[in-house]
């Protein structure tokens, strides 16, 4: 097939945009540790009460200014839902659902993530400003979705 | 000439029935979007007998799957009717059988929903469990589309069996490549389907709750690229006629059509960025996966510019833009795909932005989507079939459109283009704020941040209600066109190539080999992420009704 020498340009330089965007998300992924939530491990989501550390949701410090964040999400609440963690706290949420599938987002944060039972789900997320952060579903869920949220107070 | 024209109404019964069904839909859906938008601007709640979930999970259905399913096999069927001729016994009964299937499916799923029966969104995601003939009414419908795509395949291939050695007319190229593509993106949804039914009728306990997802995602992307692949087949074919242009590279279309065909089932997965049980190597590799339709979109806006550039030139265009000016920008059936055309750029470029993980992680189940895909499906794809209506419909119906009609056209287009830009860029906005996307009405009890969405939400209800007056202009003009314009002769406007255009390469005619290097290019995609879902799964997932 024979092509055009503006076409062949073009193409050139399209494929070069979507390689470097690619490399960009491979560098932030695999060398910055910036990957998307990605974890594999398994629950009974029938059995999420009876099963550590779901049997005992909370707010635990697990390090100097590190925390950890036992949730469960049913609809339509999250429990814990009202998490205070101190300035600069480096905090790993590990959720799973007890019913239907869940989103997780804090506006203003790059915490966001998809919760689904019979999955566990982590992801790290540090607050550097001391405010009150909204917690969300952002995943349908039910008639009462729209009031499924909690807070994070950020505390100096 | 009474005759002639009931004859024509007669011979051309199939498609302008689908066309017909199909603006309905757009219709009501687009009054249950008015609805929304209006909720979403806090302007008023809506009854629980008739909630804003009840009222999503049809704008979804009746739009994206019902709407654009109607058109494409309506346009697709006139269209091999026109480019390889009178369609056989065999496919007229295929397609009238897939009209069928597609009313059953839709009735049956309809009443579902209004029945409360399952509010569960047009995606379904188990474990949340609808009554089972609301799944019973999707197989209906997938089978809808796989009898019209049969019909299509038969139709080519018995042109092909009359004229030997001949390439198939490039319009029916599409058709083939368009029926393919959606045959295989529905393999994975019908596989779910088929076990979410006897779990909905309680013969069997639990469900896997990522192996639904997962399958249901390898349609759900794969849609849209149908769609896609039918709105280029008019800039490709379509549109240089309207310009008084010649197709630019009849060669390039067809690779273009092949390269979406096999490259696009597994570009799924950016739906699952952020979803758990994928390790993040996997989910780079589908981010290349995904990027990878990004090129023969490239060399589609190429041919665009080619063709508009030539064409201008043709027609007096002098200078570095001067053959832009002369384009008929005054011709509704031109303005309407440019605009089309131009929004893809736009859209286009949002979607290769959010398919790389960590900006998706920003945007995921925000307005933010949403906005993206009324600008892609809302204009790209609605704004190309609004341009067809202007000539398609007229020429099935055996009329001529009024200058008035095209009056109103241009007006149309407007108020679409207007309300989609203001709808879209405020979801945009309350997306990148974090507002949520299926989401009714709520301030989270008067949270600083949700209180920060609102002027976003209220310039998303403006354009919601400019886009409702949008969809009355449109369906009070199809209908003229179909039954009040004045009787006369509209041309079908397909184009020719170029005289001196190279000849169309053998290899491109080769089926079979494309289908086995799609079948090949899935599995790479597809057989470990789904394996590891199915041997490492947790205890299935009981059925949840929480609405
Ligand atoms: C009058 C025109 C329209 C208006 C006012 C409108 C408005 C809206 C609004 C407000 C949402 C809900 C946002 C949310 O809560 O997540 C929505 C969702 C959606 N719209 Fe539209 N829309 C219109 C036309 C269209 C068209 C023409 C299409 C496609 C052909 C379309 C496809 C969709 C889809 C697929 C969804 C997502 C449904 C879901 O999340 O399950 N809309 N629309
Ligand atoms: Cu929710
Ligand atoms: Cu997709």
């Amino acid at each position: 097939m024979k092509m055009h020498r503006f076409e062949e340009i073009w193409l050139i330089f399209g494929v070069a945009v979507l390689v470097i965007s690619m490399a960009i998300t491979g560098y932030q992924a695999f060398a910055q540790g910036m990957g998307p939530p990605s974890h594999k491990e398994t629950i009974d989501p029938t059995q999420v009460e009876n099963t550590a550390p779901f049997d005992n949701p909370g707010v635990y410090q697990t390090g100097e200014n590190e925390y950890e964040v036992v949730m469960t999400l049913q609809a339509f609440s999250f429990e814990p839902s009202e998490i205070t963690v101190p300035k600069g706290a480096e905090v790993t949420f590990i959720m799973t659902s007890k019913d239907v599938i869940h989103g997780v987002n804090a506006p203003h944060t790059n915490l966001n993530t998809m919760v689904v039972p019979g999955q566990v789900q982590r992801i790290t997320q540090t607050f550097n400003e001391s405010e009150e952060f909204l917690l969300i579903c952002n995943e349908y869920c039910g008639t009462g979705h729209q009031m499924m949220s909690a807070t994070i107070t950020v505390e100096e | 000439m009474a005759n002639t024209m009931q004859s024509h109404m007669k011979k051309n019964t199939l498609p302008l029935v689908h066309f017909f069904l199909a603006f309905i839909m757009l219709l009501i859906g687009g009054t249950l979007g008015l609805l929304q938008g209006l909720n979403r601007g806090g302007v008023f709640e809506l009854p629980a007998s008739f909630n804003y979930y009840e009222v999503l999970t049809l704008h979804g259905i009746l739009l994206i799957l019902a709407f654009t399913t109607l058109f494409t096999n309506g346009y697709m069927y006139a269209a091999v009717r026109h480019t390889l001729g009178e369609l056989s016994k065999t496919v007229k009964i295929l397609a009238w059988s897939s009209l069928a299937s597609f009313l059953i499916g839709s009735v049956l799923v309809v009443w579902m929903v209004l029945a409360g029966e399952a509010t569960v969104m047009y995606t379904f995601y188990p474990p949340m469990q609808a009554s089972p003939w609301f799944y019973i009414g999707l197989v209906f419908v997938v089978l809808c589309i796989w009898l019209a795509g049969l019909g299509i395949f038969i139709s080519a291939f018995q042109w092909k069996r009359r004229n030997r050695g001949q390439h198939l007319p490039i319009l029916a190229f599409f058709a083939v490549g368009i029926y393919t593509l959606v045959i295989f993106g529905s393999i994975g949804v019908t596989v779910e389907v088929l076990m979410l039914i006897p779990w909905a009728f309680g013969w069997t306990e639990t469900i896997n709750v990522m192996l639904s997802r997962t399958l249901f995602w390898s349609f759900g992307h794969t849609l849209v690229n149908v769609w896609y692949l039918v709105a280029i087949s008019v800039w490709y074919t379509i549109l240089p006629k309207i310009i008084g242009g010649r197709i630019f590279s009849d060669t390039l279309a067809r690779l273009v059509v092949i390269l979406i065909v096999i490259l696009n089932v597994p570009g799924g997965f950016h739906h699952q960025i952020v979803d758990p049980a994928f390790s993040e190597g996997l989910k780079f590799m589908h981010v290349f996966m995904s990027l990878s339709i990004a090129f023969p979109s490239l060399m589609t806006a190429f041919a665009m510019f080619a063709v508009l550039e030539r064409t201008g030139r043709k027609r007096g265009g002098r200078g570095l833009l001067g053959w832009l000016w002369v384009l008929p920008w005054g011709d509704v059936r031109f303005l309407t795909i440019m605009i089309a055309m131009i929004s893809f750029i736009i859209g286009g470029a949002g979607g290769i932005a959010q398919t790389n993980n960590q900006l998706n992680q920003v945007v995921h189940n925000s307005l933010w989507v949403v906005g993206h895909f009324h600008i892609t499906v809302g204009v790209t794809v609605v704004m190309t079939f609004f341009g067809l209506v202007y000539w398609l419909i007229p020429h099935l119906s055996g009329r001529v459109m009024t200058p008035f009609i095209h009056h109103l056209g241009m007006f149309q287009t407007a108020v679409w283009t207007i309300g989609m830009a203001l709808m879209a860029l405020s979801m945009h906005a309350a997306g990148l704020f974090g507002a949520p996307r299926r989401t009714s009405y709520t301030t989270y009890g008067d949270s600083a941040t949700a209180l920060g969405w609102e002027p976003y939400l209220s310039f998303l209800a403006t354009g919601g209600t400019l886009l409702f007056f949008g969809v009355i202009l449109i369906v009070y003009i199809v209908a003229h066109l179909m039954f009040f314009a004045p009787k006369g002769d509209t041309p079908f406007m397909d184009s020719r190539v170029e005289d001196n255009a190279h000849p169309t390469p053998k290899w491109t005619e080769n089926w079979g080999l494309w289908v086995i290097v799609a079948i090949l290019i899935i599995s790479m995609g597809y057989v470990v992420p789904l394996v590891d879902l199915i041997e490492n799964a947790p205890p299935g997932s009981p059925p949840h009704r929480t609405w």
